[in-house]
C-alpha cells in the first residue's frame, strides 16, 4: 500500500516537473529577440530536411542559446503549418504560390539551394538519351516500348511521384507542357525509387541528382547532361529552388538562421557535399510561373 | 475525544488509499475514453467536411473509379472516386488471410496437439520473433525478394496485388496463428479424454472436436488478422504500386486506402479539397475498423452458447 502513495508522489511530481518545463520553455521563446537565443522549429520537404538538419547542428555548436528543431512531412505540411503560424520555418520544394490552399502574400520567401532532377531508367533499357518531346509522351503513355525511342523492346514501367509532391511538380512544370501523365505507380520517397527503377526492368522515373547512383542510368535530354553546370545556366531545365518559407519577416534568431544557410560556409560547404547546387552560383532564377530570366 | 471513537468514525489510513485507487483508475480510464473519443470526433468531422463542405456526393466517392482529388470534372465537382482504393485494401487484405489461415490453423494444432515442450517452446518464440520485425523490414524484403520472384515466375511488373497480399501473409500470420493457439488451449480437456476414450485417432479427434469446438475462437483470430492487415500501410505501399486505378488483375499495380493516405497526407495543405479527401478515406479505415470489432464481439457472443 505504501507503493501506491510513492507511485502517486511520482505521477505529481513528474508532471510538475512537465509544467515546470513548459512554463521554462515559453519563458526562452518570449526573451528570444533580445539577445540571440530562442527556439526555431522547422518543418517540411523530406528533400531539403537532411541539409536543414545538418547545418541546424553547425549552427547550433556555434550558438548554443539557439535551439533548432528540424523535421520532416512534407512541402504542403510545412507551408500549412508555417501559414498557420505552428512553426517558425515552413521548408518547401515549390513556390507557395504553387500550392493550393496557401495565401503566399503571407509568406516571405527564402530560397535556400536548388536541385536539379533527372529522368533515370533501368540499365536493361538501352536508353541514354531522349527529346523533351519523346520524355513528354514516354509520361503521358504514348510510348510504351523502349524499342520506339532506340532502345530494347522491352515495355516501359512508369513510376511516377505523388501528385501533389514538390518533385512531381517540377517535372510536370518542366517536361509535361500541361498534359497530365498517365495514372500509374507512385512512390513517394527518392530512395524506394531509386531502388525501384534499379531492379525494375523497364522502370523509368526521376529522382534529385543526389540519388542518381551507377546502378541506374540517367537520361540526357536532347544531348544535355543532367549536371550542376548546365542547371546552372538553365541548359538543364528540370530543376527547382528549396524554399525556407516564414510567416512575415523574420525575427532576429530566425533571420540569424536563414542568413548562415545563404552564407558562403553552408552553400560553398553542406550543400556542395550533400549534393544540392548552391544558390550563389544560379546565373538564371525563376520565378512562381516557371518564367526563367538571366540574373 | 476517546481515541477508539474517533478511530472508529474518522476513514481508516486503508479507507483513503482505497479512494485514491480508485480516483486514479477513474481518472485514467476518463483519459483513455476521452482520447478515443477525440479521435473518433477529429477525423470524423475532418472526414465529413468533404461531403459537407466540398459538396461531394457520398454515393459517388464509394462507387466512382476515378481518384483525383486536385482536379474537377465537368460538373465542377472534384474527382474523388474511392473505389480503387477499397477494392484494394479488400483483394490484399482477403487473399492475405487466405494465405494465412491454413497454415496459421496448421501451426497452431502442431503447436498444441503434437509437438513436444521443446518444440512448442521454439515455434512460440519463432512466432514471437514475427511480431517484432517492423514493417518497413517486411516491405524491403517484399521489394527485393518477393516483387522480383512475382514478375520471374508469374508475370507482370511484380507489383501489385499479389505481392501485397505475399507481404502481409507473413505478416498477419503471427497474429492469427497465436489467437488461434488461444482458442485451441481453451477446448476443455475432457472433450479430448472422452473423444480418445471413443477410440478415434488422433487426426478424428482433431478434426470433429477440437476444431469444431473452437470454430469461434479461430474466426475471431482471422478477423483479427484481417483487421491488421487492413491498417497497415508502409510494407504494403512499397510492393503494390500505388497506382489509384481500379485493380484488374493480382499482378497489375494497385493501391489501397492506407497506402493513398501515407503518400498524400504530407503533400496537401489543411482544409482544402484534396485534404479533406484524405481524411475522408481515414475515417472509412476507422470506420472498418469499428467493423471488425463488432463482428469479433458477435462472433464471440454466438461461440459461448
Amino acid at each position: 500500500m505504501k507503493n501506491l502513495t510513492k507511485i502517486t508522489a511520482l505521477i505529481i511530481a513528474s508532471s510538475a516537473l512537465l509544467v515546470g518545463c513548459g512554463k521554462s520553455g515559453a519563458s526562452n521563446g518570449s526573451t528570444s529577440s533580445s539577445e540571440a537565443s530562442g527556439k526555431i522549429t522547422v518543418v517540411g520537404s523530406t528533400a531539403l530536411q537532411p541539409l536543414v538538419e545538418k547545418a541546424a547542428e553547425n549552427y547550433q555548436a556555434d550558438n548554443a542559446k539557439v535551439s533548432i528543431t528540424v523535421q520532416g512531412g512534407g512541402s504542403g505540411t510545412g507551408l500549412s503549418q508555417v501559414q498557420s503560424g505552428a512553426v517558425t520555418i515552413g521548408n518547401s520544394d515549390i513556390f507557395a504560390e504553387q500550392q493550393k490552399g496557401i495565401k503566399a502574400d503571407k509568406l516571405v520567401d527564402h530560397k535556400v539551394a536548388v536541385v536539379g532532377m533527372a529522368p533515370v531508367v533501368n540499365k536493361d533499357s538501352g536508353v541514354k538519351n531522349v527529346t523533351m518531346a519523346q520524355l513528354r509522351d514516354i509520361f503521358t503513355g504514348k510510348i510504351t516500348n523502349w524499342k520506339d525511342v532506340g532502345g530494347k523492346d522491352e515495355s516501359i514501367v512508369l513510376i511516377n511521384r505523388p501528385e501533389g509532391s514538390g518533385t512531381r511538380a517540377t517535372f510536370e512544370a518542366a517536361v509535361m507542357n500541361g498534359q497530365s501523365a498517365k495514372k500509374s505507380q507512385e512512390q513517394d520517397s527518392n530512395g524506394t525509387v531509386q531502388k525501384m527503377v534499379a531492379q525494375t526492368p523497364g522502370a523509368v522515373s526521376y529522382l534529385a541528382f543526389s540519388y542518381v547512383k551507377p546502378t541506374i542510368q540517367e537520361l540526357s535530354i536532347d544531348g544535355v547532361k543532367p549536371t550542376d553546370d548546365n542547371v546552372t545556366n538553365n541548359k538543364w531545365k528540370i530543376w527547382s529552388y528549396e524554399h525556407m518559407y516564414t510567416k512575415g519577416q523574420p525575427n532576429k534568431v530566425t533571420k540569424g538562421f536563414l542568413k548562415y544557410m545563404t552564407s558562403d560556409k553552408v552553400q560553398k560547404g553542406l550543400v556542395k557535399d550533400l549534393g544540392y547546387i548552391s544558390i550563389n552560383q544560379m546565373n538564371v532564377q525563376k520565378d512562381a510561373n516557371n518564367k526563367v530570366t538571366s540574373k | 475525544m476517546d481515541p477508539i471513537k474517533k478511530k472508529i468514525q474518522s476513514s481508516s489510513r486503508e479507507t483513503r488509499q482505497d479512494l485514491l485507487g480508485k480516483v486514479i483508475t477513474y481518472t485514467c480510464i476518463a483519459l483513455i475514453v476521452l482520447v478515443v473519443l477525440s479521435i473518433f470526433v477529429f477525423v470524423a468531422s475532418k472526414g465529413m467536411a468533404t461531403f459537407f463542405v466540398n459538396k461531394a456526393n457520398f454515393w459517388d466517392f464509394l462507387t466512382g473509379k476515378n481518384w483525383n482529388p486536385s482536379m474537377v470534372d465537368s460538373k465542377g465537382k472534384p474527382m474523388l472516386g474511392a473505389l480503387p482504393m477499397i477494392a484494394g485494401s479488400f483483394g490484399v487484405t482477403i487473399l492475405a488471410v487466405l494465405f494465412a489461415t491454413p497454415f496459421a490453423i496448421g501451426t497452431a494444432l502442431y503447436m498444441t496437439e503434437i509437438a513436444s515442450h521443446k518444440g512448442e517452446r521454439i515455434l512460440q518464440s519463432v512466432i514471437e520473433l514475427l511480431v517484432g520485425i517492423p514493417s518497413v523490414v517486411y516491405g524491403f524484403i517484399g521489394l527485393s525478394v518477393i516483387v522480383p520472384f512475382v514478375r520471374n515466375n508469374i508475370g507482370g511488373s511484380g507489383y501489385g496485388i499479389l505481392s501485397g497480399s505475399f507481404v502481409l501473409f507473413v505478416m498477419v500470420l503471427p497474429t492469427v496463428t497465436s489467437m488461434t493457439v488461444d482458442s485451441l488451449r481453451a477446448v476443455p480437456r475432457f472433450y479430448k479424454e472422452a473423444s480418445l476414450a471413443l477410440g478415434a485417432t488422433k487426426w478424428q479427434t482433431i478434426y470433429k472436436v477440437i476444431l469444431r469446438s473452437s470454430t469461434s475462437g479461430i474466426l475471431t483470430a482471422i478477423i483479427f488478422g484481417m483487421a491488421r492487415a487492413f491498417g497497415e500501410a508502409l510494407a504494403v505501399q512499397m510492393v503494390i504500386g500505388n497506382a489509384a486505378v481500379m485493380p484488374t488483375s493480382l499482378l497489375s499495380s494497385a493501391s489501397t486506402l492506407t497506402s493513398v493516405l501515407t503518400m498524400g497526407i504530407g503533400n496537401t495543405v489543411m482544409g482544402t479539397v484534396a485534404n479533406n479527401a484524405l481524411w475522408s478515406l481515414a475515417l472509412i479505415l476507422l470506420l472498418m475498423s469499428l467493423f471488425f470489432n463488432i463482428v469479433v464481439r458477435l462472433i464471440g457472443r454466438k461461440g459461448r452458447m
